[in-house]
């Protein structure tokens, strides 16, 4: 039998190829006859196309189409759909306008695409797509979310600029309790816009066969089922069995490669009309204007308290900037994402939030990295510190006297947490942190000139939405099941496919270590296959930090009937009674005997059924299982920062990050680790460096990393981690998932630091050195 | 206007007539095929196409094809041994959970290898300075920081 894969430090197995520069990203496809699109996108915010004028484009060199949305119109070709209808305040669904891949009358965001050029070369289309004259009437351009209502339409289906007003909760229970509080805290705030920005940039390659009558489509997607089911289904009107989409190594997603883009259907169109394959890829610049970005709230947030500092109420108002179109799941973000989650860690009896989401002329906005939960986090755990600092409580007393501690909880804002133990992380953190030994740190630091402040969060997650039926009743239009197939071949090795999509989480290690373990195999006997529509019976894919809770749940409940179907095999060649068969990880054994047979010997007689039970077992080793999960799991952790601010700079440094996480069950403690030090970073990046700006007429000033800044290796420290564990309950592994944590809990940890550190009441993100300065000066 | 290029790649002689615009990255990708040099920017910031001119880490997205003329360029398909065994560098990134989705990882390690030619043994804060012109979305470089501590110290036969 093997050693325990299950928690063990096991070493990547796709890292390999990635290290010799032999992972397959989209770009890195070459198909033979393969075209080149470029785009033409639209250099206003807000315009109405009055002409365009494409013949010396079609003229141009190496030419082989050039298409606009007329042409895509005449095809029949849909809009993007929604894939989570809100239903408003009144009553009444949200408002949906048109979002054609093409532009159709009009432009609505720098970087909208107006046109399509596909040559022989990358260079021939790129040249002909700036031979392309476009003539605009340039429109007001609405940029700021607060100011949309009243603001000129920018759809017709939208006259306010509203898409849906949404609420949750009992207004007027909470209004009265905050009528009756000892103290109320106040924050208004800006949960500013982020650029995703995964290293490699979108990427789409497409070809049709006209013996198959059927397309190929790789793509960087997180997801390729609902690529291929959005598209088909709702744009393309094609059969989906006659569509295979394929997403083979991806460079990071952070939720942006979730959605179906425009570029995969006009690529993916093209290449029928074109019988060639055509292939795209973003410039970064591209990627910049036309990759969904994240968050931007802007938001009203109050929290209620009595005397002794114990919650009553909170009271959250937030104005949600969804860009100029709705984004695949956009709707459900700021919604059923975010405000389900300002109950937080405590027990706050009262919660009443009031969601107003808007159009802009502003690239769509939809999930990025924790998706809602960083700003609900950031609501609670900025309410919850400046409350303790207005009251002169303890942060973490205040926190701890109201800690929720009874399991099953449920919150007043529709979820029910299994389990957590918040004490445990808190007590932990603070230790690592050294917390006692910070007021004499304060003094050493302000002896060199600087400012040191500490900060907390205590966050919680929801992951793995679930179950389909209630998801649905709230306004989902797809399943969030996952399904998993394991292949046993007759030598005993095992092929595994997972609707999970891996783009640098390490599912090829982290899914083979609970196979192998479970199987009692090496983990070289164990393969994961993933991202391929043709090979994966089918997949809801990667976000949410859903992989190892709903996809992993799918594989084990596929390995039980793999080890149930086994057993009866082992029985049959052990001569024994099913029942007296005992199972451990490999070794089939009869009980109270020596007798037994390992899983290889079994997996062999069921592809070579000489010696079988022919007459009551198929032979063969193959199963497979769809898990749709009973509830959302609940990660937490609790975060303590330390920062250093530069008192004639205002340059702020992050000298101490310690998080304790609880993941439930942790199978890969290295590549947890690793999710965790990437979430942190990117909450880091929010909170000090990511500032995303448009200016009034709506282009995007901030569009390349030279102007963007996402974290450098010198804006970050090195991260103390830790675990702890309190497993959840309904899944058989009792993982929660960890890829989000980080980023969820990083900015309210840093921004807390930073406000203890100047003594000041709020500052906005991102807490660049000259926002600090010129707060610092205004507060002096 | 083509022009006739000729280099060494990973140690093979190789030569070409390109459209004198063409990228030094672009004929490592499309005409070379050597895909595991990457384009993550259009700015020279990303630093995912670093490969090694005549031993300096170099971003191939900022030099045409045929200023690299006569020149002698690394890439990450040959830093390996040949067979097949990874380099020191390369086995202290996966030692040390140094790569996640493995996009910007090749530009890491040939920005690595030059770096510890003249860093046996690097500080953090060495190592976090040389990285100013390589950008990872995914690890927060807590553990390419170790990597490549770890990487330079076994590349100078330091335990």
């Amino acid at each position: 039998m093997t050693a325990p894969l299950i928690g063990a430090r096991v070493q990547r197995k796709e890292d390999y190829r990635f290290l010799t520069g032999a992972g397959m990203y989209t770009d890195d496809v070459a198909l033979p006859g393969q075209a080149y699109a470029a785009f033409v996108r639209s250099p206003h915010a807000h315009a109405r196309i009055k002409k365009i004028t494409v013949d010396q484009a079609k003229k141009s060199p190496a030419v082989l189409a050039v298409y606009t949305g007329a042409d895509l119109a005449a095809a029949k070709v849909g809009g993007l759909p929604c894939g989570w209808l809100i239903t408003d305040v009144n009553g009444q669904p949200m408002k949906e306008p048109p979002y054609p891949p093409l532009a159709q009358g009009k432009v609505r965001h720098v970087g909208e695409r107006v046109a399509v050029v596909i040559a022989e070369s990358l260079a021939q289309a790129r040249d002909a797509a700036e031979l392309i004259e476009v003539d605009y009437e340039v429109l007001p351009a609405v940029v700021d979310p607060v100011k949309a209502k009243g603001a000129p339409a920018i759809h017709e289906a939208a006259p306010d600029n509203t898409c849906y007003v949404w609420a949750l909760g009992d207004k007027a229970a909470v209004d009265g309790a905050f009528a009756k509080a000892a103290h109320v805290t106040k924050l208004d705030f800006v949960n500013n816009r982020l650029i995703p920005n995964a290293i490699e940039p979108r990427a789409a390659n497409a070809t049709y066969s006209r013996a198959e009558a059927g397309y190929t489509l790789y793509v960087a997607s997180q997801n390729p089922h609902v690529e291929r089911l959005l598209m088909t289904a709702f744009v393309l009107g094609l059969p989906e069995n006659k569509v295979r989409v394929v997403a083979p190594d991806v460079g990071g997603g952070f939720g942006s490669k979730i959605y179906l883009y425009p570029e995969d259907v006009v690529v993916t169109w093209a290449a029928k009309q074109l019988n060639r394959p055509v292939k795209w890829t973003a410039e970064r610049t591209e990627s910049f204007v036309s990759d969904a970005h994240g968050r931007d709230h802007v938001t009203t947030a109050e929290l209620a308290l009595d005397r002794d500092g114990k919650f009553l109420a909170m009271r959250v108002r937030t104005t949600a900037n969804l860009g100029a179109y709705l984004s695949t799941f956009a709707s459900c973000i700021p919604t059923i994402l975010y405000a389900t989650l300002l109950a937080g860690q405590y027990t706050t009896p009262l919660i009443y939030c009031e969601v107003t989401a808007v159009f802009t002329n502003t690239t769509p906005v939809d999930a990025y990295r924790g998706a809602g939960r960083p700003e609900a986090t950031y609501v609670v755990e900025r309410l919850v510190e400046t409350a303790a600092r207005e009251m002169k409580l303890d942060p973490a007393g205040i926190r701890r006297k109201n800690f929720i501690r009874q399991f099953p909880y449920q919150t007043p804002v529709a979820l029910c947490y299994d389990t957590g133990n918040y004490d445990a992380t808190l007590d932990a953190v603070m230790k690592m942190a050294d917390v006692a030994g910070f007021k004499q740190r304060k003094e050493e630091s302000l002896r060199k000139g600087k400012l040191r402040g500490l900060g907390y969060a205590c966050y919680i997650e929801a992951c793995g939405i679930a179950p389909s039926n209630v998801a649905g009743s709230l306004g989902a239009r797809a399943g969030l099941f996952e399904a998993g197939e394991i292949r046993v071949h007759p030598t005993g090795t095992v092929t595994v496919f997972t609707g999970s999509h891996s783009h640098g989480q390490g599912h090829e290690t982290t899914f083979a270590q609970v196979v192998a373990d479970r199987l009692g195999l090496p983990i070289e006997n164990v393969d994961i296959v993933h991202g391929d529509t043709s090979k994966v019976l089918f997949g809801m894919g990667t976000y949410g930090s859903r992989s190892i809770a709903v996809g992993g749940t799918a594989i084990v409940k596929a390995l039980d009937k793999i080890i149930a179907k086994s057993r009866k095999i082992a029985a049959h060649l052990l001569e024994a009674a099913e029942a007296d068969i005992e199972y451990d990880r490999g070794v089939f054994k009869v009980a109270g005997t020596d007798k037994q047979k390992t899983f290889g010997e079994v997996a062999f007689a069921a592809y070579v059924p000489h010696h079988y039970p022919l007459d009551k077992l198929e032979p063969g080793l193959n199963e497979n299982a769809f898990y749709d999960p009973a509830n959302f799991t609940f990660p937490a952790g609790s975060y303590v920062c330390e920062v250093e601010v530069d008192r004639d700079t205002g340059a702020t440094q992050i000298v101490a990050f310690t998080a304790v996480d609880d993941f439930g069950k942790v199978i890969n403690p290295m590549i947890v680790e690793g999710q965790v030090h990437g979430g942190l970073a990117q909450g880091i990046g929010q909170a000090l460096t990511e500032a995303c700006r448009y200016d009034s007429t709506g282009q995007l000033v901030t569009g390349s990393f030279s102007d963007y800044a996402i974290p450098r290796a010198g804006d970050v420290p090195l991260f103390k981690l830790d675990t702890r564990e309190t497993p959840c309950t309904h899944n058989p592994l009792g993982v929660k998932g960890c890829g989000e944590a980080g980023a969820i809990g990083a900015p309210a940890a840093v921004m807390n630091a930073i406000t203890d550190a100047l003594g000041v009441k709020d500052i906005p993100m991102p807490a660049t050195a000259q926002t600090v300065w010129r707060s610092m000066h205004k507060a002096a | 206007m083509s022009v006739k290029v000729s280099m060494k790649v990973n140690g093979k002689p190789v030569a070409a007539d390109l459209e004198a615009r063409t990228l030094l990255v672009t004929f490592i990708r499309e005409h070379l095929r050597l895909t595991g040099t990457h384009v993550g920017c259009d700015t020279a910031q990303c630093g995912a196409c670093t490969v090694l001119m005549n031993g300096k880490a170099i971003k191939s997205c900022s030099i045409v094809a045929m200023q690299a003329e006569g020149a002698d360029i690394l890439t990450i398909e040959g830093v390996a041994k040949p067979d097949g065994t990874l380099h020191p560098m390369q086995a202290a990134f996966k030692e040390n959970h140094g790569l996640q989705c493995g996009f910007c990882t090749p530009g890491m390690v040939m920005n690595a290898l030059d770096f510890a030619k003249s860093h046996p043994d690097p500080t953090e804060e060495e190592v976090r300075d040389s990285l100013e012109g390589n950008l990872c979305r995914c690890t927060g470089y807590h553990n390419i920081v170790k990597s490549i501590m770890a990487g330079a110290r076994a590349m100078a036969g330091k335990p």
